[in-house]
């Protein structure tokens, strides 16, 4: 048992190397913004997984919460008249705050419906921010958009490090909160709200509490996030700081991944991030569309719980027949889900049984 | 004064045609249990097939919506048949993830098609107008809310005087009991997403003749529709009817005394203090312990 766990963290602390020397092995600027992109993405992607995978409440507007974040920055860098280089850095942390100050409310109206119109609401939320950003003029400057410090001495071989670093940086914060969540007693709670609400209100937990806690966590990272990208691509404007593909694409890396889990919104944005990266390039914005949507139906079709989880299944099967196959004739009996119950009912059944194994 | 009756009238003509495509989501909703997020696009898809028959084959708008809205029916059975019957599991999220990624190649695949150019549906009657009390009201008004009291007129009989129309209601009620019952849910799912969808293609012809559009305009469309379903109370036939109706004449009226800039952000706003006061919405119901 301690022979895996030290594997474990020999492997962990491995890719953690890896990932730090990345920008001294790569110096074209090319690879290195799209190792930004992913970075940022992976860590956009846990911190969405903290509120909707765990307490499986899909949020499809975290792009609010994003835009947020990189509006806050370029607002706080235009006002306070900060120049370009490693200052903007050290208010990304403020950025990613008044991103979770304006997810109280925000959230606590959301909250307030169930699993369905949440979705909806959330969405409809990301429009209303999105309206916003257009027609606050004097805050946002509207559709002309807005500059940020632009770091006039980095080099161009230079210039995507300190962003790396600093993605990275959160990338790393966000997955300390995501495994901090999962193994804490407050994680547990999360997890028994996606189970089953009802019950776990009954079981004393502070449903409400929780719910709306996660929520703002999860806003503070993706905060973060948003304005890192903003100063990485130096101006933003309505449509692409509030972008509805931003809320599709994390939530389809989560799903790729394996949501609820704490590595799989990292594997998903890893997989997807330098794949989209490159499609744009090489096919143009429509043809990307086309082929990310198609992804995106065969992803969830073929895998609705994920890379993750899946593979863990396999594993756990196979180890588990080899044990079964040494125990001679104790093979358990598969359990029927009773013939009478709705078809609904006995994969929601099943759903939590599985899921109980995996996580 | 005069403005503020224009646009209250306006509203009411449009806002019947955003009935159409809202009472689709509402049917879709209470049927199957699933948001079809990409109804905006479907709308959208629904208005470029009436520019192409307009266009090639000069048939009327009108007309045309004899060939687009069967055609749409068929995209609505294939999507079902295709997309969303193979999901068993969590069946509501997946199948918003779903929706979702069939908006995105919608999308893609017009702005490939018809690159991303605003259009505008063009026949006599957009481009007529006949004096009302002071202003000028084009007959595309009229016309899309006479065709939007038709369809939903015909809706109304489907659902109340036909025996698909029981088992429609069935399985809105209680999907598991309506199965016991012996109705064959899957086939009731399959025809109520085509009508869903063959409603929002007629919305969409009606949409592209008084306003330009491009495929980008889905995604201002799916706000408002969702927006609109959740002020009716999500799987409310008449909650939708009222709230399209209610939030076009706010809007209307908005862009009148205030500025047209905020007109949508208002609605925006008074949905969120609705959602504070009555969190199911205006006519839905309280949502219980779902097993």
């Amino acid at each position: 048992m301690s022979n895996s766990k030290l594997l474990q963290s020999t492997g962990l602390l491995l890719l953690l190397a890896m990932a730090i020397a990345f920008p001294l092995l790569f110096s074209n600027p090319a690879i290195t913004a799209i190792a930004v992109f992913t970075l940022l993405f992976a860590a956009a992607a846990t911190g969405w997984n903290i509120f909707s995978g765990y307490t499986g409440y899909i949020a499809l507007g975290h792009a609010a919460y994003f835009g947020i974040g990189a509006y806050a920055l370029a607002i706080m860098c235009q006002d306070w008249h900060i120049p370009g280089g490693y200052m903007p850095f050290l208010l990304v942390p403020v950025a990613g705050l008044l991103a979770a100050i304006a997810a109280i409310p925000l959230g606590g109206i959301a909250l307030r419906v169930r699993r369905h119109t949440f979705v909806v609401i959330t969405i409809a939320m990301f429009f209303i921010l999105q309206l916003l950003a257009y027609n606050l003029r004097n805050i946002t400057n509207g559709s002309t958009g807005m500059g940020l410090p632009i770091p006039t001495d980095w080099s161009g071989d230079f210039f995507n490090t300190p962003f790396y670093y600093v993605a990275l940086a959160v990338l790393l914060f966000a997955i300390a909160i995501s495994w901090w969540v999962r193994h804490s007693k407050y994680g547990l709670g999360l997890l028994a709200i996606r189970d089953d609400e009802d019950r776990a209100l009954g079981l004393g937990v502070h449903v409400e509490a929780s719910k709306l806690s996660a929520f703002v966590i999860s806003a503070f990272i993706v905060g973060m996030v948003g304005a890192v990208w903003a100063y990485f691509v130096e101006s933003i404007y309505p449509p692409v700081a509030f972008d509805a593909l931003f809320d599709v694409a994390v939530t389809l890396m989560a799903f790729l991944g394996g949501v609820g889990t704490i590595a799989g919104p990292i594997l998903g944005a890893l997989l997807l991030e330098p794949t989209q990266q490159y499609f744009t390039l090489q096919f143009g914005q429509n043809y990307y569309l086309v082929i990310y949507g198609a992804m995106f139906l065969v992803v969830i079709l073929l895998l609705p719980r994920g890379v993750i989880p899946t593979l863990t299944e396999y594993w756990t099967r196979l180890v588990g027949t080899r044990f079964i196959a040494s125990a001679g004739d104790l093979s358990p009996t598969p359990i029927e889900p009773g013939f009478i119950a709705s078809e609904q009912a006995s994969s929601k059944e099943e759903q939590t049984r599985e899921e109980g194994i995996n996580l | 004064m005069g403005l503020i009756i224009e646009a209250i009238i306006t509203g009411i003509l449009t806002g019947g045609v955003y009935a159409l495509m809202a009472s689709g989501l509402t049917l879709i909703f209470g049927v199957m249990d699933i948001i079809n997020v990409g109804q905006g696009a479907i709308v959208i898809l629904g208005a470029y097939l009436s520019y192409v028959l307009e266009q090639r084959l000069h048939i009327d708008l009108f007309v045309g919506l004899l060939i687009t809205m069967p055609l749409m029916f068929g995209l609505g059975l294939l999507i079902e048949w295709l997309l969303i019957r193979p999901i068993k599991r969590d069946r509501t999220m997946l199948s918003i993830l779903i929706t979702f990624g069939v908006a995105l190649i919608i999308e893609g695949i017009i702005n490939i098609v018809f690159s991303a150019d605003y259009v505008q549906l063009h026949a006599w009657y957009v481009t007529a107008s006949f004096p009302v009390g002071g202003f000028y009201l084009s007959y595309i008004y009229i016309f899309g809310f006479l065709l939007a009291v038709v369809l939903l007129g015909g809706l109304y009989l489907l659902l109340y005087r036909t025996q698909f129309g029981l088992s429609l209601r069935a399985s809105m009620q209680n999907r598991a009991a309506a199965e016991l019952i012996g109705i064959d849910v899957e086939r009731v799912s399959a025809i109520t997403f085509g009508i869903g969808i063959a409603l929002a293609a007629a919305g969409g012809m009606a949409f592209g003749a008084t306003t330009t559009f491009n495929a980008g305009s889905a995604y201002d469309l799916i706000s408002r529709l969702l927006a609109i379903i959740i002020f009716g109370g999500m799987s409310s036939l008449r909650g939708a009817l009222i709230a399209s109706v209610g939030m076009l004449v706010i809007e209307d009226v908005t862009a009148v005394v205030w500025s047209p800039v905020w007109a949508s952000t208002v609605f925006f706003i008074l949905l969120v203090i609705i959602l504070l006061v009555r969190p199911q919405g205006l006519l839905g119901q309280k949502e219980g312990r779902k097993q």
